[in-house]
């Protein structure tokens, strides 16, 4: 998939270059808010996300604003909250279900892999299942056990199903209006690390994102580093701490889990021949594992050295006090880009 | 201490085994037209379920799971239906969708392993069969949901047996239903059997219908085998849910006559004297019992029947037979509203190794 020049490079980088307005979670609110007012198929549901707007306030003010039909607080079931938006969605509406955390989004499994994956090609077409699954995810702020995993992988492997996870203000808010407006069911995955950590100007004017594309966010030719999610913080503080010292590193965003533009970053390496892939979940079997794979058979030749990962580990995520010790760090992704540079 | 909540269940039969009315039968019992309409489309799902059976066994079939024994409970459920009410059915109600208007090509379609099977020309907006037990519970809740969002008077009607009572989302559905006032039927085809695991075994409850209670919504049992009391019954939940009373569960008792699919064996697990103690209340003989004391059928009309529906069936299986395989690229062209082209690879790949042969079946 070819992306076009305004998409791939955004020119709004996370760090800070623009004036504060909003906040990615205020973003998801914006791009919430604009499609229940446009779409009236859009309805809201999920456990406290009414009157409270959610426990991370994802949907503050919205039942306020459009009432307790559009804007629903659910009974406390994640199995039943994904499956009766599957049944919304068969019969013409566009529900955006929250979970509350992705430690409680496998109750859901059963639904979205049995149902929403697969009801339009079971049916040819006759039924299809445009819902969106959204979920804060991800460790690093402190949270009670079960509430910090990452397991973006679990969805990336169903077919039939996008993934999706945005890392600034103006991505979550083009990438969840192109999650709701899609035909097909999208698993949103929230990194809740930076929900507030930045604010970007995004324009309230209902505009969506491409699906499908990844966004490029530093350009240099010595290393592709991949990543996705809170971990482009840690990625752009490394790479420009990198490039004070004169290493230039092209930095891809991933964005979309699944499917994957695979193409950006075969482009990426074939510039630099060397490729650092950073995320959170757990190594085996992440993503990453997968985009190691197709840079292997596709951009094998263009490489100077092996690919690397830097990665959580294949534990389970430890309770608060030693989770960063967990996580990728500044310091571990400079280490692995510099040993790549050694190749 | 004292009683702060108490529940009863009501059982209702109009028609027993031997097809003597009681004297509370209602109206519908004297609807000539109905009762042979429905009487016509159950003996059309026996015969349907004989020949797909048979073509299994010839190798023209893949697992196919029989319903009979259920055509009572699963003719009832759909005729009280309005066509723009919606069924989510589990795998074996095929009087019910019959009944619907979906065809019995697709049908076999379906079990002979075609997704057009489920691309009905009929009910467009039925959910297709479902396997994954008691899932579809909650599509019924969501479509009610939608509906009752819309301001539309329409229902939706699930269908699970009694293992999938069991379930998670069974209940999961009922509770959210219940909460919501939504207008939705759940409906409980008890056929005491869950493979080959008996209702005693499933549950501690008397009834399933009870299940209901924890949910606070009403729960009823039925006789199954009495397509009266069926169709009288749904037709009150539903009239029900359209008044906006909210959703109630149906449980209507009736027993699996077959295997539990073509791949099944029950004689491993059930004895034989139960299940020929279950054949002389089947539900076909009452109520053709009835229609002949009411002196609109003899067995001149039941022979026209049968051949009329034989040739119905035959004409669905020639249909089947003659369906080419779909094309290889048909596994790719339905997955995604637009299709990513990084999987354009993959696609060209099937079709440059897929096999060309005209197709088997089963």
């Amino acid at each position: 998939m070819r992306n076009s020049a305004n998409t791939r490079f955004d020119m709004a980088a996370p760090m800070g270059a623009h004036m504060a307005e909003v906040t990615l979670i205020d973003a998801l609110t914006m791009a919430m808010a604009w499609e229940l007012e446009h779409d009236p198929r859009v309805i809201v549901l999920g456990e406290d996300v009414g009157v409270n707007g959610g426990v991370f306030r994802a949907t503050a003010g919205l039942q306020q604003k459009f009432g307790v039909d559009r804007v629903q607080d659910t009974p406390l079931a994640e199995g039943m909250i994904a499956g009766i938006s599957i049944g919304m969605a068969a019969q013409g509406m566009r529900p955006i279900a929250e979970i509350q955390f992705m430690g409680f989004i496998y109750p859901t499994v059963d639904q979205i892999i049995n149902h929403a994956g697969r009801m339009r090609n079971r049916t040819r077409g006759r039924l299809t299942c445009p819902m969106v699954l959204r979920a804060p995810f991800g460790g690093g702020i402190h949270a009670p056990e079960h509430h910090s995993e990452s397991t973006e992988s679990l969805f990336a492997h169903m077919p039939g199903v996008r993934v999706v996870i945005p890392s600034s203000p103006t991505r979550a808010y083009g990438l969840l209006l192109a999650a709701i407006r899609d035909p097909d069911p999208v698993v949103f995955l929230e990194p809740k690390r930076i929900y507030r950590l930045n604010k970007q100007d995004v324009e309230d004017n209902g505009k969506a994102l491409p699906l499908d594309v990844c966004y490029v966010l530093r350009e240099g030719s010595d290393v592709t580093v991949v990543t996705w999610g809170a971990m482009t913080f840690e990625t752009l503080k490394a790479v420009d701490q990198l490039a004070r010292k004169g290493i230039r590193c092209d930095v891809i965003d991933l964005a979309t889990i699944s499917p994957i533009d695979y193409e950006t970053i075969l482009e990426s390496v074939q510039k630099t021949g060397r490729l650092v892939i950073v995320h959170e979940a757990a190594r085996t079997c992440g993503v990453g594992a997968e985009i190691a794979a197709i840079v292997a058979e596709k951009g094998m030749y263009d490489l100077q050295g092996p690919i690397r990962r830097v990665t959580g580990y294949d534990v389970v995520m430890p309770l608060f006090r030693r989770e960063m010790d967990y996580m990728p760090s500044v310091g571990k992704i400079i280490d692995v880009i510099q040993e790549s540079l050694e190749d | 201490m004292e009683t702060i909540a108490d529940f009863e269940v009501q059982y209702s039969q109009f028609l027993s085994p031997e097809g003597k009315p009681s004297a509370d039968i209602p109206a519908l019992a004297t609807d000539t037209e109905k009762l042979l309409d429905m009487y016509r489309l159950m003996t059309e799902t026996r015969v349907f379920d004989t020949k797909a059976i048979n073509l299994q066994r010839t190798g023209k079939l893949g697992t196919y799971a029989s319903c009979l024994g259920h055509e009572a409970a699963h003719v009832g459920i759909a005729a009280a239906m309005r066509p723009d009410d919606v069924l989510a059915p589990s795998y074996r109600e095929y009087g019910a969708m019959l009944c619907r208007g979906v065809t019995m090509a697709e049908i076999l379609l379906y079990w002979g392993g075609d997704e057009r099977g489920s691309d009905y020309a009929g009910p467009r907006n039925d959910f297709p069969l479902c396997v994954p037990i008691a899932t579809q519970c909650l599509h019924a809740a969501g479509a009610a949901m939608a509906f009752q969002l819309r301001g539309e008077d329409r229902c939706a009607i699930s269908i699970n047996g009694d293992g999938g009572t069991s379930e998670g989302a069974f209940y999961e559905a009922m509770n959210v239903a219940g909460a919501r006032n939504l207008p939705v039927v759940f409906m409980v085809v008890n056929n005491k059997w869950a493979i080959s695991v008996p209702i005693e075994m499933q549950t501690a409850t008397k009834t399933l219908a009870q299940k209901a209670v924890a949910a606070g919504i009403p729960g009823i049992q039925v006789d199954g085998n009495d397509i009266i009391a069926v169709r009288h019954w749904v037709e009150r939940a539903l009239q029900r849910a359209r008044n906006g009373e909210g959703a109630c569960l149906i449980e209507a008792v009736t027993y699996r006559l077959s295997d539990h699919t073509t791949a099944d064996d029950s004689s491993r697990y059930r004895k034989k004297e139960e299940v020929e103690a279950a054949r002389t209340v089947e539900p076909l003989i009452r109520i053709r019992q009835y229609l002949t004391d009411l002196g609109i059928w003899d067995e001149q009309k039941e022979a026209a029947l049968l051949d009329e529906a034989a040739a119905k069936v035959d004409a669905a299986v020639e249909q089947y037979l003659h369906t080419p395989k779909p094309d290889i690229e048909s596994m790719f062209d339905h997955m995604y509203a637009q299709w990513p082209e990084q999987l354009e690879e993959q696609r060209q790949h099937a079709i440059r190794y897929g096999s060309t042969d005209g197709g088997s079946h089963g």
